[in-house]
């Protein structure tokens, strides 16, 4: 790369895996959560709809803290993933795409559950009566009719996981190479003197990733949306 | 019996009572909005769960609820049309008739599905999309999508109360082409009687979410006892006649009612039957054979039954050979006549109403012989 110094081109990848798997697995979660809290009513629906806004509203740092208290390697629910599955968050890239996809998942729950407020539970109601169980009704029915939601949830999630910086550096710190994600790069670089070209160079990628991501999900919800309407 | 429907649901402001039997044929539901009609069926197609219920579709049950068993909506095999279509959006025409079909297990191309395509007109709609299509090109598309999934029964609430007058009359031919050349028995919502008349069988008629009445179309519409339920303007009779002549001015002849009636030139050919309907406002009674008239349509007719109602009215219930009309005259001309049961008379029928006809037609241009 003549662009990026490989320390920089490290990070960005970095940033790409770790966005990646956070969106991937917060995905069908997110879509979950939103039906049940779209058309189900049931007891602690508030409080499950609280917790899921939960990372939106507490600052990162004390989202990232409660995850190290949680998923730290001493922590309970960290020690029995480790012991179980093998499986260690802390200081870990892995700890940096929960992060991330946990400070994603209310923008990518509350976009959905738009989406599916908005389908008309009438056309659900048909699709059962022409012998469609109900996972059926949901894939061939709900599922199409929400897709330009689940696009736009995608790509905020995307963004967010992106540019998550505060709940990473605190549950994950700063380790280039296996946490150092382009933010906390980008707020390395600035750190030592000189560090500036390089923090402009990420600054530049950030923007084209960004751009990107907006430009390809627009397409894909466009042309969602024009199936959708009947058209 | 076909169909056979028990059931008891207690809403906050109503309670639901029906128990009917139909035989195959088109089955209506009769009554005025919020008599409980779209529940009964709802519950038919297991979208509501009622209290407590049976009900069996040609020997099947899908609901008993002392035996404990309910069948969720897709397991129950009943095509429904929905008043407003409910077409599915991102699909096709084509996949939307196939929707079913997939579901039910018959997949692929089938002699049934271009039958259907030919019989409701779908040809040249297979690749558009629900939103491109017009009221009645939708209600046709929902129609064939509920039969192509081969239901037990058909369920149709209102298919025509969303469209307009000529739409309507697009669609009934459709109907009626249904009930004639498939075995499925339909279940009709509807609060108009000129559809019910032109289409159903059997009428269930029903007032604040109980059944009334059920019985065969004739006998329903031209029961004085229903007249408040199915409005007093709308009780009548309904004949089937058998067109035996189209004479040169203009006037087809029917053999009806153990006589003739005229009526403005049909386009049956000789021999065909046809269903009229005669409102038991526009009949007028005589004693005494009416000479110098200017009414073409008078028939010879004995009383059977008078049933005076509340206000100055009374229902008059004819046999006129093998059928029965009915006449609503005045108490007081029912005092002046002498009438009584047994009595001969003569029914002067100001105006007939082909049952084809008046259907989708405002009622003002409807295409009746009015000789009064």
């Amino acid at each position: 790369m003549q662009f990026l110094s490989p320390e920089e081109w490290t990070a960005v990848a970095l940033s790409l895996r770790v966005a990646f798997w956070a969106t991937l697995l917060a995905l069908p979660l997110a879509i979950a959560v939103a039906w049940w809290l779209a058309r189900r009513e049931f007891w602690g629906k508030q409080l499950l709809n609280g917790l899921v806004h939960l990372p939106l509203i507490l600052p990162p740092v004390v989202t990232g803290y409660l995850l190290l208290l949680t998923f730290g390697r001493r922590a309970p629910a960290g020690a029995w993933l480790e012991e179980t599955f093998g499986l260690i968050f802390a200081f870990r890239w892995t700890g940096a795409a929960l992060a991330a996809g946990i400070m994603g998942f209310p923008l990518m729950v509350r976009a959905i559950r738009l989406a599916i407020e908005a389908v008309d539970p009438k056309l659900e109601e048909a699709a059962s009566t022409l012998g469609a169980s109900r996972a059926w009704v949901f894939v061939t029915v709900t599922l199409p009719l929400i897709l330009p939601g689940v696009i736009a949830g995608t790509l905020l999630g995307f963004a967010k996981a992106m540019g998550e910086f505060g709940a990473t550096i605190t549950f994950v710190s700063n380790i280039p190479g296996e946490t150092q994600t382009l933010p906390s790069a980008i707020y390395a670089f600035l750190q030592v003197p000189g560090g500036e070209a390089s923090a402009l160079r990420l600054v530049v990628i950030s923007v084209v990733i960004a751009m990107t991501a907006l430009l390809l999900s627009e397409t894909l919800a466009r042309r969602a949306a024009k199936r959708v309407s009947g058209r | 019996m076909s169909i056979s429907i028990n059931l008891h649901h207690q809403f906050p402001e109503l309670t639901l009572d029906v128990d009917f039997d139909a035989p195959a044929g088109v089955t209506a539901l009769f009554g005025a909005s919020g008599s409980g009609k779209t529940t009964v069926v709802n519950a038919v197609a297991g979208l509501l769960q009622p209290d407590r219920g049976r009900i069996s579709v040609a020997g099947t049950a899908l609901l008993d609820t002392s035996a404990g068993l309910r069948l969720p909506p897709h397991k129950r095999r009943i095509g429904y049309v929905f008043q407003e279509g409910r077409l599915f959006p991102h699909l096709s025409v084509q996949q939307n008739l196939r929707y079913g079909r997939w579901f039910a297990g018959l997949r692929g191309p089938s002699q049934a599905e271009d039958h259907l395509v030919e019989m409701l007109g779908l040809g040249a709609l297979l690749n558009r999309r629900p939103g491109d299509l017009s009221g009645g090109e939708k209600q046709r598309v929902a129609i064939g999508r509920a039969l192509l999934s081969e239901p037990r029964l058909l369920l149709m609430d209102e298919p025509l109360a969303a469209l307009d007058g000529p739409r309507k009359a697009e669609i009934l031919p459709y109907l009626e082409r249904l009930r004639d050349e498939t075995q499925v028995p339909i279940l009709y919502v509807s609060h108009a009687i000129s559809e019910i008349a032109r289409l159903a069988t059997t009428v269930a008629v029903m007032e604040r979410g109980q059944l009334r009445k059920a019985g065969p179309t004739g006998d329903i519409l031209a029961d004085p006892s229903l007249a408040h339920a199915i409005g007093l303007r709308d009780t009548g009779a309904l004949l089937t006649g058998r067109v035996v002549a189209h004479h040169m001015d203009g006037l087809s002849e029917l053999a009806a009612g153990g006589g003739k009636l005229f009526l403005p030139k049909v386009p049956n050919a000789l021999g065909e039957q046809l269903r009229v309907r005669i409102s038991a406002k526009d009949v007028m009674l005589s004693r005494d054979r009416p000479v110098g008239i200017s009414a073409l349509n008078i028939l010879d007719c004995e009383v059977s039954e008078i049933r005076p109602g509340r206000g100055p009215g009374a229902f008059v219930r004819l046999k006129a050979g093998a059928d029965h009309i009915l006449a609503r005259v005045t108490k007081r001309s029912v005092n002046a006549l002498g009438l009584a049961p047994g009595l001969s008379c003569y029914a002067v029928i100001k105006s007939v109403s082909v049952a084809r006809a008046d259907v989708g037609a405002d009622v003002g241009t409807e295409a009746s012989s009015d000789h009064a």
